[in-house]
């Protein structure tokens, strides 16, 4: 039995959804790592803005404005608190991880030069390939990718070989979307940094189920998404240290992130606002607020342990089904579980256990180079939360040997 | 036999199944006897883009009719394109073009149209259409 200190049924309760049913089946959802439900207690935060406080931020000296004002900043001391970041004005409002990485690698082409190089992991989401790339192409700076080997882990020797004086970024997510392994960042940023690099982490796949912080791991960036985190999709966060958010350049220009403006000149406004130009997703921005406190009340450490044993049975029962490869085998990964079954298109499997109720994600996964390494068209990925259980694990099982029955 | 009439011969086959658990296991037997396109024709160019899985289709005009052949990498998108071919074969391209597809729905597979399902059905539909399109040009 699973020893937990979470009453999972008591958490299955706030998620409304959990209750559906889908193709006449029980909904089973595994695909987390693409987005997570949303509890009640986040919902409710989105129908209070909305009923009794919505108005624009900042400006207003209404009440409602005021009050929008202080719910705002109130979520972006809660996003600081649950990172620990050192300030509240490090937190920077954006409309997810894809923004927060556009934001930075728009900025560093202040600081890059022709010649100068970019390390990426070689288990990237796309997300964290392209803006560096276009970064590159801009100002005709190398992008050198650290290597990986069969069990997805990073070559940390050759990540060493690489790293030279030309280096002046390292990206890396701090878990793989496709595969579910946590980089060592805890090692990867010191290396960088004695080089002189600053270095971007990708936490998209890590927040939800890691204690993260920003404080200890001494990143220069980190990035998240609300919708990954039992919040709304549409809102995320970009953490920077300040020293390197004061130097980097505005991304946006428009209202919020100003101080003055004349026709000839204009002045920027401090930080936070400086990257916020226009109206934010201010309710985003409030359950995002919202849904970290619901995480908090559940507690990460429980998360993280009960995720564990969640993908140590599941990886156990899935192994007995024959012609299973999993894709991504380091012992340290998050409750992701990406495999093929040998012969079968995982596609074909998608479609038939979607006709079963469970949802899992098929395909690249937005990292084609992670399915290029292995030579593969995509995979089934299938992601566990802490309000997934070992019954329904048992029901996916069930549900693959019948769709590998119907497919051979 | 005109494609509409293929269609209906399609839905009445279908129509049998109760569940869809049937459904599928006859659209993978369909799989199993699409016409093979010919291995000098599965290059990169005609690979249908938005799908999931890889789908290669060619045309060919035999007198007055476009004949298509196509294969994937995928048993359901084989049955899916199997289906479609049916339909369109051995007919003539304009007929091809003013050809509806609404037979589709009409046999449960409502949700293979949806974008969201990257399959590419609403991509194989439309590249089995530009054929005809391209057939059409030439006998002009």
């Amino acid at each position: 039995m699973i020893k937990t200190l979470i009453d999972i049924s008591r958490i299955r309760e706030d998620f409304p959804i959990l209750k559906r049913k889908v193709n006449g089946n029980p909904l089973i959802y595994f695909d987390n790592a693409a987005t997570s439900q949303t509890p009640k207690q986040v919902m409710d935060s989105i129908v209070n803005y909305y009923s009794n406080y919505n108005a624009n931020i900042h400006r207003g000296v209404h009440a409602l404005a005021q009050e929008a004002t202080e719910a705002y900043e109130g979520a972006r001391n809660k996003i600081q608190h649950f990172f620990n970041a050192a300030k509240a004005c490090e937190i920077i409002f954006t409309s997810g991880t894809t923004h927060s990485i556009n934001l930075v690698a728009n900025g560093f082409t202040t600081f890059i030069k022709k010649g100068d190089e970019v390390l990426v992991s070689a288990m990237e989401h796309h997300s964290n390939i392209v803006p560096w790339q276009m970064l590159c192409d801009r100002t005709g700076a190398i992008l050198r990718v650290i290597p990986m080997n069969e069990e997805g882990v990073l070559l940390m020797d050759k990540y060493q070989d690489l790293l030279s004086d030309n280096t002046k970024l390292v990206v890396c997510n701090h878990v793989s979307n496709a595969l579910g392994t946590i980089n060592p960042i805890e090692e990867i940023i010191p290396m960088a940094h004695a080089v002189g690099a600053a270095v971007l982490v990708d936490g998209a796949q890590s927040s939800p189920h890691i204690k993260v912080d920003v404080q200890k791991l001494d990143v220069d960036f980190y990035t998240a998404s609300a919708h990954k985190l039992c919040g709304p999709t549409g809102v995320g966060m970009l953490y920077g240290k300040e020293e390197w958010l004061a130097k980097l350049p505005p991304y946006q220009g428009g209202g919020e992130m100003i101080s003055e403006v004349t026709f000839e000149k204009t002045t920027y406004a401090d930080l936070p606002y400086k990257f916020e130009a226009g109206t934010p997703n201010i309710c985003g921005g409030i359950a995002f607020g919202a849904a970290l406190d619901y995480l908090n009340t559940i507690g990460l450490e429980a998360i993280e342990e009960y995720e564990h044993e969640l993908l140590t049975y599941a990886t156990d029962q899935l192994t007995q089904i024959e012609g299973v490869k999993i894709y991504g085998t380091s012992k340290n990964k998050t409750a992701v579980i990406s495999f093929n079954i040998q012969g079968i298109h995982p596609y074909d499997i998608g479609t038939l256990i979607d006709k079963m109720g469970i949802a899992v994600r098929t395909g690249q996964h937005c990292a084609q180079p992670v399915m290029d390494y292995y030579k593969i068209p995509g995979t089934i990925r299938a992601s566990f939360s802490f309000y997934n259980t070992r019954e329904e694990i048992d029901q996916f099982i069930k549900a693959l040997r019948k769709a590998k029955e119907m497919l051979q | 036999m005109n494609i509409q009439e293929i269609q209906n011969e399609i839905v009445d086959e279908f129509s049998m199944f109760d569940d869809w658990m049937q459904r599928y296991e006859y659209m993978i037997e369909l799989g199993k006897s699409l016409p093979l396109i010919k291995e000098q024709f599965k290059t990169d160019d005609n690979i249908i883009k938005g799908c999931q899985s890889k789908v290669w289709v060619h045309a060919e005009l035999e007198g007055d009719n476009l004949v298509f052949t196509a294969d994937s990498d995928a048993i359901i998108t084989k049955g899916i394109i199997a289906i479609l071919i049916r339909s369109f074969s051995h007919q003539k391209p304009q007929d091809i073009i003013d050809a509806d597809t609404a037979f589709i729905d009409e046999i449960g597979l409502k949700e293979h149209l949806s974008p969201t399902r990257a399959n590419g059905l609403v991509s194989m539909i439309k590249q089995l259409k530009l054929y005809a399109v391209a057939y059409q040009t030439q006998l002009n």
